[in-house]
Protein backbone atom coordinates (compact mmCIF):
# COMPACT_ATOMS: atom_id res chain seq x y z
CA UNK A 1 0.00 0.00 0.00
CA UNK A 2 1.45 3.07 -1.45
CA UNK A 3 5.16 4.33 -2.36
CA UNK A 4 7.14 1.09 -2.64
CA UNK A 5 10.33 2.20 -5.01
CA UNK A 6 11.23 6.30 -6.33
CA UNK A 7 13.96 5.35 -8.91
CA UNK A 8 15.63 9.11 -10.11
CA UNK A 9 18.13 8.81 -13.06
CA UNK A 10 19.62 12.20 -13.43
CA UNK A 11 21.25 11.46 -17.16
CA UNK A 12 17.88 10.78 -18.15
CA UNK A 13 16.34 13.33 -16.34
CA UNK A 14 13.12 10.80 -15.30
CA UNK A 15 11.69 9.94 -12.42
CA UNK A 16 9.57 7.21 -11.54
CA UNK A 17 7.33 6.75 -9.15
CA UNK A 18 6.20 3.19 -8.46
CA UNK A 19 2.66 2.16 -6.29
CA UNK A 20 0.85 -0.23 -5.16
CA UNK A 21 -2.52 -0.08 -3.97
CA UNK A 22 -5.15 -2.23 -2.01
CA UNK A 23 -7.82 -0.93 -4.32
CA UNK A 24 -9.35 -2.16 -7.76
CA UNK A 25 -7.74 -0.84 -10.97
CA UNK A 26 -11.20 1.12 -11.44
CA UNK A 27 -10.87 3.01 -8.03
CA UNK A 28 -7.28 4.01 -8.89
CA UNK A 29 -7.85 5.30 -12.44
CA UNK A 30 -11.16 7.46 -11.22
CA UNK A 31 -8.60 9.16 -9.15
CA UNK A 32 -7.62 10.62 -11.97
CA UNK A 33 -10.61 10.75 -14.05
CA UNK A 34 -12.80 12.47 -11.46
CA UNK A 35 -11.36 15.80 -11.33
CA UNK A 36 -12.94 16.28 -8.00
CA UNK A 37 -10.82 13.76 -6.34
CA UNK A 38 -8.24 14.59 -9.03
CA UNK A 39 -7.81 18.01 -7.15
CA UNK A 40 -7.85 16.93 -3.68
CA UNK A 41 -4.15 14.98 -3.57
CA UNK A 42 -2.69 16.80 -6.68
CA UNK A 43 -2.08 20.00 -4.08
CA UNK A 44 -1.63 20.14 -0.92
CA UNK A 45 -3.98 21.05 1.64
CA UNK A 46 -2.48 24.79 2.45
CA UNK A 47 -1.74 24.73 -1.54
CA UNK A 48 -4.79 23.52 -3.12
CA UNK A 49 -5.53 22.58 -6.34
CA UNK A 50 -8.84 23.39 -8.40
CA UNK A 51 -9.34 22.02 -11.34
CA UNK A 52 -11.18 24.30 -14.33
CA UNK A 53 -11.27 22.21 -17.65
CA UNK A 54 -11.06 18.80 -17.86
CA UNK A 55 -11.19 16.68 -21.25
CA UNK A 56 -9.11 13.45 -20.44
CA UNK A 57 -9.29 12.14 -23.89
CA UNK A 58 -6.61 12.18 -26.68
CA UNK A 59 -5.78 16.13 -27.56
CA UNK A 60 -7.99 17.23 -24.24
CA UNK A 61 -6.37 19.84 -21.89
CA UNK A 62 -7.09 19.77 -18.53
CA UNK A 63 -6.28 23.46 -16.47
CA UNK A 64 -5.68 24.01 -12.55
CA UNK A 65 -4.42 26.29 -10.24
CA UNK A 66 -3.12 25.84 -7.14
CA UNK A 67 -4.27 28.63 -4.63
CA UNK A 68 -0.83 30.09 -2.01
CA UNK A 69 -2.00 30.70 1.56
CA UNK A 70 -1.59 34.55 0.32
CA UNK A 71 -4.26 33.88 -2.09
CA UNK A 72 -1.89 33.74 -4.87
CA UNK A 73 -3.07 31.80 -7.62
CA UNK A 74 -0.52 29.53 -10.24
CA UNK A 75 -2.00 28.43 -13.44
CA UNK A 76 -1.10 24.75 -14.85
CA UNK A 77 -2.37 22.89 -17.16
CA UNK A 78 -2.31 19.38 -18.69
CA UNK A 79 -2.44 18.33 -22.66
CA UNK A 80 -3.81 14.53 -22.62
CA UNK A 81 -1.15 12.81 -25.55
CA UNK A 82 -2.74 9.79 -25.19
CA UNK A 83 -5.45 7.40 -22.88
CA UNK A 84 -6.25 3.84 -22.47
CA UNK A 85 -8.37 3.61 -19.91
CA UNK A 86 -7.23 1.71 -17.28
CA UNK A 87 -4.36 1.15 -18.25
CA UNK A 88 -2.48 4.11 -19.42
CA UNK A 89 -2.16 7.77 -19.44
CA UNK A 90 -0.12 10.03 -21.69
CA UNK A 91 0.36 13.54 -20.36
CA UNK A 92 2.48 16.19 -20.91
CA UNK A 93 2.48 18.95 -17.92
CA UNK A 94 2.77 22.87 -18.23
CA UNK A 95 2.94 25.87 -16.16
CA UNK A 96 0.67 28.43 -17.41
CA UNK A 97 0.30 32.66 -17.16
CA UNK A 98 -2.54 34.12 -15.15
CA UNK A 99 -4.95 33.67 -18.00
CA UNK A 100 -4.25 30.19 -18.17
CA UNK A 101 -2.40 30.11 -21.49
CA UNK A 102 0.49 27.92 -21.40
CA UNK A 103 3.77 29.84 -20.62
CA UNK A 104 5.91 29.19 -23.62
CA UNK A 105 8.81 30.48 -21.63
CA UNK A 106 8.70 27.48 -18.91
CA UNK A 107 9.59 24.05 -19.69
CA UNK A 108 7.33 21.20 -19.56
CA UNK A 109 7.37 17.66 -18.25
CA UNK A 110 5.87 14.34 -19.61
CA UNK A 111 4.28 12.04 -17.66
CA UNK A 112 3.47 8.68 -18.73
CA UNK A 113 1.47 7.26 -15.73
CA UNK A 114 0.61 2.98 -16.52
CA UNK A 115 -2.11 1.13 -14.21
CA UNK A 116 -1.83 -3.10 -13.88
CA UNK A 117 -3.97 -5.30 -12.04
CA UNK A 118 -1.62 -7.69 -9.32
CA UNK A 119 -2.89 -10.45 -7.92
CA UNK A 120 -5.69 -10.51 -5.35
CA UNK A 121 -7.56 -7.10 -6.82
CA UNK A 122 -4.39 -5.17 -5.85
CA UNK A 123 -3.25 -2.34 -8.41
CA UNK A 124 0.37 -0.84 -9.01
CA UNK A 125 0.55 2.54 -10.10
CA UNK A 126 3.73 3.83 -11.92
CA UNK A 127 4.18 7.43 -13.00
CA UNK A 128 7.44 8.40 -14.98
CA UNK A 129 8.03 11.77 -15.77
CA UNK A 130 10.73 12.99 -18.08
CA UNK A 131 11.71 16.73 -17.94
CA UNK A 132 12.92 18.04 -21.42
CA UNK A 133 16.17 16.26 -22.15
CA UNK A 134 18.75 17.04 -24.09
CA UNK A 135 22.67 16.60 -24.65
CA UNK A 136 23.34 19.90 -22.20
CA UNK A 137 21.74 17.06 -19.49
CA UNK A 138 24.36 14.45 -20.05
CA UNK A 139 26.96 17.50 -19.85
CA UNK A 140 26.23 18.56 -16.68
CA UNK A 141 26.61 14.90 -15.15
CA UNK A 142 29.74 14.89 -17.20
CA UNK A 143 30.90 17.56 -15.39
CA UNK A 144 29.71 16.76 -12.06
CA UNK A 145 32.12 13.83 -12.49
CA UNK A 146 35.03 15.73 -13.78
CA UNK A 147 34.31 17.60 -10.20
CA UNK A 148 37.72 15.64 -8.65
CA UNK A 149 40.01 16.42 -11.58
CA UNK A 150 38.65 19.69 -11.65
CA UNK A 151 39.66 20.54 -7.60
CA UNK A 152 42.80 18.43 -8.36
CA UNK A 153 43.87 20.48 -11.14
CA UNK A 154 42.95 24.00 -8.72
CA UNK A 155 46.50 25.18 -8.50
CA UNK A 156 47.77 25.24 -11.50
CA UNK A 157 44.72 27.66 -12.32
CA UNK A 158 46.98 30.73 -13.04
CA UNK A 159 49.72 29.05 -15.05
CA UNK A 160 46.84 28.18 -17.53
CA UNK A 161 44.95 31.15 -17.50
CA UNK A 162 48.35 33.25 -18.90
CA UNK A 163 48.89 30.51 -21.53
CA UNK B 1 4.70 22.05 9.96
CA UNK B 2 3.98 19.32 7.78
CA UNK B 3 2.08 21.12 5.49
CA UNK B 4 4.09 24.62 5.95
CA UNK B 5 7.05 22.00 3.96
CA UNK B 6 4.81 20.83 1.42
CA UNK B 7 4.45 24.67 0.79
CA UNK B 8 7.94 25.57 0.69
CA UNK B 9 8.75 22.25 -1.77
CA UNK B 10 6.23 23.06 -3.93
CA UNK B 11 7.75 26.84 -4.38
CA UNK B 12 11.30 25.48 -4.13
CA UNK B 13 10.70 23.30 -7.36
CA UNK B 14 8.97 25.62 -9.30
CA UNK B 15 11.85 28.35 -8.89
CA UNK B 16 14.48 25.60 -9.60
CA UNK B 17 12.41 24.45 -12.65
CA UNK B 18 13.26 27.92 -14.37
CA UNK B 19 16.51 27.99 -13.28
CA UNK B 20 17.43 24.12 -14.86
CA UNK B 21 15.81 26.51 -17.94
CA UNK B 22 18.29 28.66 -18.26
CA UNK B 23 20.88 25.84 -17.24
CA UNK B 24 19.87 24.18 -20.16
CA UNK B 25 19.72 26.80 -22.71
CA UNK B 26 22.89 27.93 -21.56
CA UNK B 27 24.21 24.60 -22.42
CA UNK B 28 22.57 23.38 -25.78
CA UNK B 29 25.25 25.18 -27.09
CA UNK B 30 28.58 23.63 -28.15
CA UNK B 31 30.84 26.43 -27.87
CA UNK B 32 29.99 27.42 -24.60
CA UNK B 33 29.61 23.92 -23.24
CA UNK B 34 33.07 23.84 -24.27
CA UNK B 35 34.12 27.10 -22.43
CA UNK B 36 32.63 25.62 -19.18
CA UNK B 37 34.34 22.91 -19.70
CA UNK B 38 38.33 24.90 -19.26
CA UNK B 39 37.16 27.41 -16.82
CA UNK B 40 35.72 24.23 -14.71
CA UNK B 41 39.47 23.00 -15.22
CA UNK B 42 41.60 26.85 -14.87
CA UNK B 43 40.15 30.09 -14.63
CA UNK B 44 40.83 32.01 -18.39
CA UNK B 45 40.39 35.36 -19.01
CA UNK B 46 37.90 36.50 -21.76
CA UNK B 47 40.47 37.42 -24.01
CA UNK B 48 42.57 33.85 -23.96
CA UNK B 49 39.15 32.43 -24.04
CA UNK B 50 38.40 34.56 -27.58
CA UNK B 51 42.09 33.07 -28.45
CA UNK B 52 40.84 29.54 -28.60
CA UNK B 53 37.60 30.00 -30.90
CA UNK B 54 37.15 30.98 -34.18
CA UNK B 55 34.89 33.84 -33.38
CA UNK B 56 34.67 37.39 -32.48
CA UNK B 57 36.06 38.76 -28.68
CA UNK B 58 32.26 40.17 -28.89
CA UNK B 59 30.68 36.83 -29.74
CA UNK B 60 33.06 35.16 -26.83
CA UNK B 61 31.81 37.35 -24.39
CA UNK B 62 28.48 37.53 -25.18
CA UNK B 63 28.80 33.58 -24.54
CA UNK B 64 30.12 34.01 -21.68
CA UNK B 65 27.65 36.54 -20.36
CA UNK B 66 25.19 33.64 -21.02
CA UNK B 67 26.85 30.97 -19.05
CA UNK B 68 26.82 33.72 -16.28
CA UNK B 69 23.50 34.67 -16.38
CA UNK B 70 22.68 30.82 -15.39
CA UNK B 71 24.90 30.75 -12.71
CA UNK B 72 27.56 28.36 -14.76
CA UNK B 73 30.80 30.84 -14.49
CA UNK B 74 31.46 33.94 -12.67
CA UNK B 75 33.59 37.00 -13.64
CA UNK B 76 35.75 39.20 -12.09
CA UNK B 77 38.22 41.56 -12.94
CA UNK B 78 42.35 41.25 -12.80
CA UNK B 79 44.15 44.16 -13.81
CA UNK B 80 42.89 44.93 -17.60
CA UNK B 81 41.80 41.44 -17.62
CA UNK B 82 38.40 40.02 -16.84
CA UNK B 83 38.97 36.67 -15.48
CA UNK B 84 36.34 33.89 -15.98
CA UNK B 85 35.67 30.85 -13.56
CA UNK B 86 33.69 27.92 -13.34
CA UNK B 87 30.93 27.11 -10.81
CA UNK B 88 30.61 23.69 -10.22
CA UNK B 89 27.53 24.36 -7.82
CA UNK B 90 25.82 24.66 -10.60
CA UNK B 91 25.63 20.85 -11.53
CA UNK B 92 24.47 20.65 -8.39
CA UNK B 93 21.45 21.78 -9.05
CA UNK B 94 20.08 19.25 -11.22
CA UNK B 95 20.45 17.02 -8.25
CA UNK B 96 18.63 19.11 -5.94
CA UNK B 97 15.93 19.80 -8.56
CA UNK B 98 15.40 15.87 -8.96
CA UNK B 99 15.33 15.94 -5.24
CA UNK B 100 13.23 18.41 -4.57
CA UNK B 101 10.33 16.53 -7.31
CA UNK B 102 10.37 13.49 -5.13
CA UNK B 103 9.53 14.96 -2.05
CA UNK B 104 6.26 16.95 -3.92
CA UNK B 105 5.72 13.11 -5.14
CA UNK B 106 5.64 11.36 -1.86
CA UNK B 107 3.42 13.67 -0.72
CA UNK B 108 1.12 13.28 -3.69
CA UNK B 109 0.48 9.57 -3.06
CA UNK B 110 0.10 10.18 0.51
CA UNK B 111 -2.63 12.28 -0.43
CA UNK B 112 -3.70 9.58 -3.29
CA UNK B 113 -3.93 6.82 -0.53
CA UNK B 114 -5.80 8.89 1.88
CA UNK B 115 -8.83 10.00 -1.01
CA UNK B 116 -8.51 5.99 -2.38
CA UNK B 117 -9.41 4.58 1.17
CA UNK B 118 -12.77 6.98 1.10
CA UNK B 119 -13.80 4.58 -1.57
CA UNK B 120 -17.07 4.84 -3.62
CA UNK B 121 -18.94 8.17 -1.64
CA UNK B 122 -19.91 10.99 -3.50
CA UNK B 123 -17.39 14.42 -4.32
CA UNK B 124 -17.57 15.98 -1.32
CA UNK B 125 -14.65 17.43 -0.15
Amino acid sequence: MSVTDIHKDPTALTMRVTSEWDAPIASVWRLWADPRRLERWWGPPTYPATVVEHDLRPGGKVSYFMTSPEGEQHQGWWRVVDVEEPHRLDLEDGFADTDGNPDAAMPTTQFTVTFAELPGGATRMVIESRFPSSEAMDQMVEMGMEEGLAAAMGQIDAVLATA
Amino acid sequence: MYNRMVVDERRVTRAEVERADLLFHALADATRRDIVRRVLQAEHSVSDLARRYPMSFAAVQKHVAVLERADLVTKHQRGRERIVRGRIDAVRDVNRLLEGLETVWRDRMERFGEVLAEGGQGEQQ
